[in-house]
């Protein structure tokens, strides 16, 4: 019986409900400690840092001018549009971001460091900030850095031909101006580092909270111009990272500096104030689109301006374009579109820096596409699904108008099954006997593409100067049996220790009991780009399925061996090697110590049993259709959401159990970026979402139970036949509960146009329609 | 602020003599002092709900308390909960069982808060305990995996509690 498809509940489990996680505060025993002196202002000369005498031991201040040798952090595309801004460790002459890093404070307590900071003064000479795209995007506006006038970091654009001519014929013309409100990725668990310094070695290692280790200890040394074997990266137990712990910060750098300049073990843990002011935000996006329609709904062409707030610097390694750009050539999305136009810029400001977050752009394209759908049906007067089924991605594969090759999907198929699950006939019954008696019951529809598990070629075509994608995994079987997983992905709560633990045991012959999967540790695993952009079930399983087959090949030439048979009879299975079609078998296990202990008596192998492989596959395509149910209430503009559906097909399922897992918690997110969470910086440019108090996270209490279907459309495009789904859930879920908004308030003639629809913003949408209406 | 006081704690059952500043929370305290670092902090003001642990029975967050306020105090954490033997308490079984964690950093309170709860009424209807997982803030998990654990973890608790009548 295969372990692949299994409900297997995760290996990584009780050391976490236990207590005995070890995440990276609980490594800062004995470590010095570090707190930050940040920007109070958001833009302006740094004329003076003032600090104050120090006669304490082991308390230190540092500022830019002691950080002599330093780079700075640099992310570069090598595109003509492109603007490089060089992000310092800390702020040399001049401030661009409230919460930037101007001093580093050192003490012996994390309380103490902080004390230290808070008698910092960093003297700034303020200028007007830049903080919208208004602001940013206007004639003459002061340039954010004198590197980018203008104000444009990245701009795509694509005219196609034949999107006038297409305009001109249309029986109807649907434009939206949509936006989405920036937000956080808000891992529970913020930033955070130990650089511990070895006396003997020299060697810092830098236990840190992220999702891309190997990256970092490249992105360290290069900006501390020290050769990358002087550091080990290690990310322990992460607390979440959804995109936010996938970029270089300058707290890092400037963590590990100071530990080699002092020659100690210093913590940085930073705190949930400083996660919201320093780390990366995300979203902040205006999309404009229009697009042509025939009489029967096909869409003929579409043509887009969307806009990207990129914050204050471009996040390193992925770039500012990483939002922009995947904006550029993702925004059809799984819909068929002959004739495509589209400009898309990323715009600096003097806010904090944009990374990603879980999504990426497509929460918005997908918003964008489904309302263009939504509405199009309206002016056209069809029944919304009918007009997506018109315009669905349905022959494969299919190839985008920016290039993108779609492999199979059931892009139509999972709708109409969504559609049933959810029961729309039914619904509208009941909507329509809920107005009646004054209630605003909605539903609303999400279809998507999830473009996953894409390597080298997605990342070369953005022009990015490092271009990440492929993993490599080392599968070593010990001569006990074990096997161990080396992989240079680095999960961080998504269970990937399991599903690669499951699929390796199909492959060897053992359990996932016997797998051990080793991640996050420089030192001990091949260099890997790290877990994001849904990649690691296809892109490291791939590569861990292929190193156990190596691994199985050779343990078949071995038993054939020493059962007098051919290799391919051999089958591994149980534990033990069988050959097939005779009861002779022999334990797993002893082959394995054959072949280390033993190995004169295998002439033509060599000995031990650990091979590597090597993955980089073009990427594959899931997909999925969200169904939300609301009910909203006008006289608070309140918003609850009643029921959620969710058919998913991400070709072969490892996991079920993690896969449901992952849907469920991007969804909670996606319905978080539909309804609640928002940061909100004021006209100066200070930020007033500094806490959980004002930053609103849902709840159990906002959340519904979301009931989730599978279809398993193989991806012939991937060597295990899965597709990623890490980022779905929260992709789709927004679309969909805005579409069912508007649904709902459809008696009003209004449309909710931002994300997210905070009740104050329905509110007042309702009595500007009301105002226009007397 | 480098005045200390010498501090008796009873945490799971064992003493800890601590030396701490007045201003040091419950939460510090027991991850540095006491060396348990289960309990989490991921505000450090209130909201989520990671650092819950009881103190006397009740779930609290110990990111709002000091340390010397809980003097004589019983506190229990996320490391007394299993059995010595490494037996699973059922709340941390059904955790495992319905995937009710992923990154695992808020499990701990969810846990901690959930025993306090089910100890004083162990008849918690569904809705009574949507109310009091809304308590706690998960980032990964969409909360509905929580809730069905926690759901199941009560029944087992519930016929543990309440052995079968005599024939």
């Amino acid at each position: 019986m295969s372990w692949v498809g299994r409900r297997l509940p995760r290996l990584e489990d009780p050391a976490l409900l236990t207590g005995r996680g070890q995440f990276v505060a609980d490594r800062a025993k004995g470590a010095l400690a570090m707190a930050f002196v940040r920007s109070p202002l958001a833009a302006g000369a740094l004329t003076e840092i003032e600090v104050p005498p120090i006669d304490v031991p082991d308390s230190f201040v540092f500022t830019a001018a002691d950080l002599f040798g330093v780079g700075a952090i640099e992310a570069i595309l090598n595109r003509p549009d492109y603007k490089r801004v060089p992000q310092p460790v800390l702020a040399g002459d001049r401030v661009v971001f409230a919460g930037q890093p101007v001093a580093i404070a050192v003490a012996n307590s994390r309380a103490a460091a902080e004390d230290l900071a808070e008698q910092v003064f960093a003297d700034v000479e303020p200028d007007e900030p830049i903080l919208t795209f208004e602001d940013a995007l206007a004639d003459g506006a002061r340039a954010v850095h004198p590197e980018a006038p203008g104000n444009v970091l990245v701009e795509g654009q694509l005219r196609g031909e034949g999107v006038d001519s297409a305009f001109d014929a249309a029986a109807a013309i649907v434009e939206v101006e949509l936006r989405s409100e920036r937000q956080s990725a808000m891992p529970l668990e913020a930033r955070g580092g130990v650089a511990a310094f070895d006396p003997g070695s020299g060697r810092v290692t830098l236990y840190a909270s992220v999702q891309m280790p190997h990256m970092l200890r490249t992105g360290l040394a290069d900006v501390l111009n020290m050769p990358e074997s002087d550091l080990r990266v290690v990310a322990p137990d992460v607390g979440g990272g959804f995109g936010q712990k996938m970029s270089l910060f300058p707290e890092y750098v400037a963590l590990v500096w100071a530990a080699r300049h002092l020659k100690r073990s210093i913590a940085w843990i930073e705190d949930r104030r400083e996660n919201f002011l320093g780390a990366s935000h995300a979203r902040d996006q205006r999309f404009r689109a229009k697009a042509a329609f025939d009489s029967d709904g096909r869409i003929l062409a579409l043509d887009a301006d969307l806009l990207s707030n990129v914050g204050a610097f471009s996040c390193y390694p992925v770039t500012c374009g990483v939002e922009p750009l995947m904006a550029f050539a993702e925004l059809p999305g799984p819909y068929r579109i002959a004739h495509y136009a589209v400009r898309s810029r990323g715009v600096t400001t003097n806010t904090a820096m944009m990374a990603p977050y879980r999504g990426v752009s497509r929460p918005m394209l997908t918003f964008t596409m489904e309302q263009l759908m939504d509405r199009a049906a309206r002016q056209l007067g069809l029944n919304p699904l009918d007009i997506r089924r018109r315009n669905l991605i349905c022959d494969f594969p299919h190839t985008s108008p920016t290039g993108l090759v779609h492999d199979l999907g059931s892009y139509i198929e999972a709708m109409d099954a969504a559609a049933r699950v959810a029961d729309l006939e039914d619904f509208r019954e009941r909507q329509t006997r809920a107005r009646a008696a004054g209630r605003y019951l909605g539903i609303g529809v999400s279809v998507f593409s999830e473009r996953s598990g894409y390597g080298t070629p997605a990342f070369a075509a953005r022009m990015m100067e490092i271009v990440p994608g492929y993993e490599t995994v080392d599968c070593e079987m010990d001569p006990s049996g074990r096997v161990t997983l080396a992989i240079g992905a680095s999960p961080h709560g998504q269970g990937l220790k399991t599903a690669l633990a499951q699929l390796a045991a199909d492959r060897l012959g053992v359990t996932p009991e016997d797998v051990r999967v080793v991640s996050g540790d420089t030192d001990a695993t091949p260099y890997g780009w790290g877990t994001f952009a849904s990649r690691s079930m296809v892109i490291a399983g791939g590569a861990s399925q292929m190193a156990s087959d190596k691994v199985a090949e050779k343990l078949r030439i071995a038993a054939a061996q020493m059962l007098e048979c051919a290799p391919d009879d051999i089958e591994l299975a149980d534990g033990l090697a069988k050959v097939q079609g005779a009861n002779r078998t022999m334990r797993i296990a002893d082959i394995a110590r054959a072949l280390h202990h033993k190995s004169h008596l295998f002439a033509d192998l060599a000995a031990g049993l650990k091979e590597q492989a090597f993955y980089d596959p073009a990427g594959t395509f899931s997909n999925a259709c969200h169904i939300a149910e609301v009910e909203v209430e006008p006289a608070t503009g309140g918003v609850r959401v009643d029921r959620f559906v969710v058919v998913e097909d991400a070709g072969r399922l490892i996991n079920p159990l993690i896969a449901d897992g992952q849907i469920a918690g991007g969804v909670a997110q996606g319905i978080a970026n539909a309804l609640y969470e928002e940061l909100v910086y004021d006209e100066h440019g200070t930020l007033l979402t500094t806490s959980l108090a004002d930053y609103a996270v849902p709840t159990a209490f906002e959340i519904p139970p979301i009931d989730i279907h599978h279809m398993e459309t193989l991806s012939p495009a991937t060597v295990t036949k899965a597709k990623g789904l890490g980022e779905g859930g929260t992709i789709g879920a927004p679309a969909a509960v805005i579409g069912a908004i508007n649904d709902a308030l459809a008696p009003f003639a209004v449309a909710i146009n931002t994300m997210p629809a905070t009740p104050d913003r329905i509110w007042q949408a309702l009595r500007d329609a009301k105002d226009k209406a007397a | 602020m480098s005045d200390t006081r010498d501090l008796t704690l009873r945490v799971n059952g064992t003493v800890h003599h601590v030396n701490v500043e007045p201003r040091h929370s419950l939460a510090d305290t027991l991850r540095e002092s006491c060396g348990l670092t289960g309990t989490h902090l991921g505000c450090e003001h209130g909201v989520c709900g990671a650092c819950t642990v009881l103190i006397d029975g009740r779930a609290t967050r110990s990111c709002l308390v000091f340390a010397v306020q809980v003097e004589g105090s019983e506190i229990e954490t996320v490391e007394g909960l299993a059995e010595p033997d490494g037996t699973l308490h059922p709340l941390q079984q059904a955790f495992w069982e319905h995937h009710g964690l992923q990154c695992g950093f808020c499990t701990p309170g969810f846990l901690m808060l959930a025993l306090g709860a089910l100890r004083e009424n162990p008849d918690l209807d569904d809705e009574e305990l949507r109310d009091l997982i809304a308590s706690n803030l998960c980032r990964c998990t969409g909360y509905q995996n929580i809730l069905t654990a926690v759901r199941a973890a009560a029944d087992i608790m519930r016929a543990k509690a309440r052995p079968a009548p005599n024939p």
